[in-house]
């Protein structure tokens, strides 16, 4: 344990995440068992040392909630789309490997988002580049270039949620300038970003 | 259920037993997606995404019929679990497999993966022959 000590507020989600789980196998949320159970979160945590996860300190539940409930849907509408393909096209179906660039370079974002779109329909991650943070991601049913565009946006506007929850100051700052163009100038007329 | 079924226990037990349903149709469309997909990769989608809708509505049949509060976050836990693992799974046999080329290429409209292991390799390739073989 040569590394440097973990702060507790880092540590701090990782233990309360250890004592629900703890108090929801022995079905019993009584103060008592909670306090035992947070003894044995804190002795774990110390023996079964892990790098810890870089948490950037922000959560927005208010932008959470909606994403939420956003992923539901969008893995009930996956397991649709999953058996219309599987009974309509079957054999036929035709896929397609896209490289999609993430903006951020964060361990947790990177896996956060790989594990949404591996739940939301037609992705899943085939292969992860940690150096450039991009993933490579498996498409059911992509026909041709444009789905494979439509594919990538959807990851990256995936990423963008999870940033606007969770992602450090300095990557919300990033979308927040790439989201908003100085569009008044530049555009004359027409479409709206 | 109860004998004396009011007007709430059959509502309960209707909600119930269409997620059950729903939930067994969910196993049977992954099993359908086993047969019916071509290729490997295909095939861990049908794998993953049913299976995880289909817990998710057998879970709350189970938890609507317990009446309990104290098995939610036993349910939730599990489901939890289920959606960190899943993903997870799924990546590492999809990457072994398009590693070991268990793909049909022909199936593929576009693979901006193959371009890059083919260059990894090459590099890997010059590694070696330069008479640096530092890993592997």
């Amino acid at each position: 344990m040569s590394r440097k000590p973990i702060s507790l507020r880092t540590e701090l989600p990782l233990l309360i995440w250890l004592v629900i789980v703890w108090g929801a196998l022995w079905r019993d949320f009584s103060p008592g068992n909670l306090l035992f159970g947070a003894l044995i979160a804190v002795v774990v945590a110390r023996i079964f040392y892990l790098p810890p996860v870089e948490l950037s300190g922000r959560f927005n539940v208010l932008r959470a909630i909606p994403f939420a409930l956003v992923f539901l849907a969008k893995v009930v509408a996956a397991s649709c789309q999953v058996i219309y393909l599987a009974v309509a096209k079957g054999p036929k179906v035709v896929n397609a490997v896209v490289e999609v660039p993430l903006r951020s370079h964060s361990d947790l974002m990177v896996t956060a988002t790989g594990h949404v779109i591996s739940l939301i329909p037609g992705s899943l991650v085939v292969e992860v580049d940690r150096s450039t943070s991009t993933l490579y991601i498996h498409g059911l049913d992509i026909r041709d270039e444009a789905d494979a565009a439509k594919l990538c946006k959807e990851v990256q506007d995936t990423e963008a949620g999870l940033i606007r929850i969770m992602g450090s100051k300095a990557e919300l700052a990033a979308l927040e300038a790439e989201t908003a163009p100085p569009a008044p100038p530049a555009h004359t007329k027409g479409e709206t970003p | 259920m109860t004998p004396d079924a009011t007007g709430v226990d059959a509502v309960i037990d209707a909600v119930t037993a269409v997620f059950l349903v729903l939930g067994a149709l969910m196993s049977l469309t992954a099993t359908i997606g086993l047969l019916r997909f071509p290729d490997l990769m295909s095939r861990m989608h049908a794998a993953t995404k049913p299976q995880v809708l289909g817990l998710f509505l057998l879970l709350a049949g189970i938890g609507l019929q317990m009446r309990q509060w104290w098995v939610w976050p036993v349910l939730a836990v599990a489901w939890i679990f289920q959606l960190l693992t899943v993903p997870v799974s799924a990546h590492m046999v999809g990457r072994a497999g398009y590693r070991t080329k268990h793909l049909h290429p022909e199936l593929l409209s576009v693979d901006e993966l193959e371009a890059v292991v083919r260059r990894a390799a090459s590099e890997q390739e010059e590694q070696t022959e330069a008479g640096a073989p530092k890993d592997r």
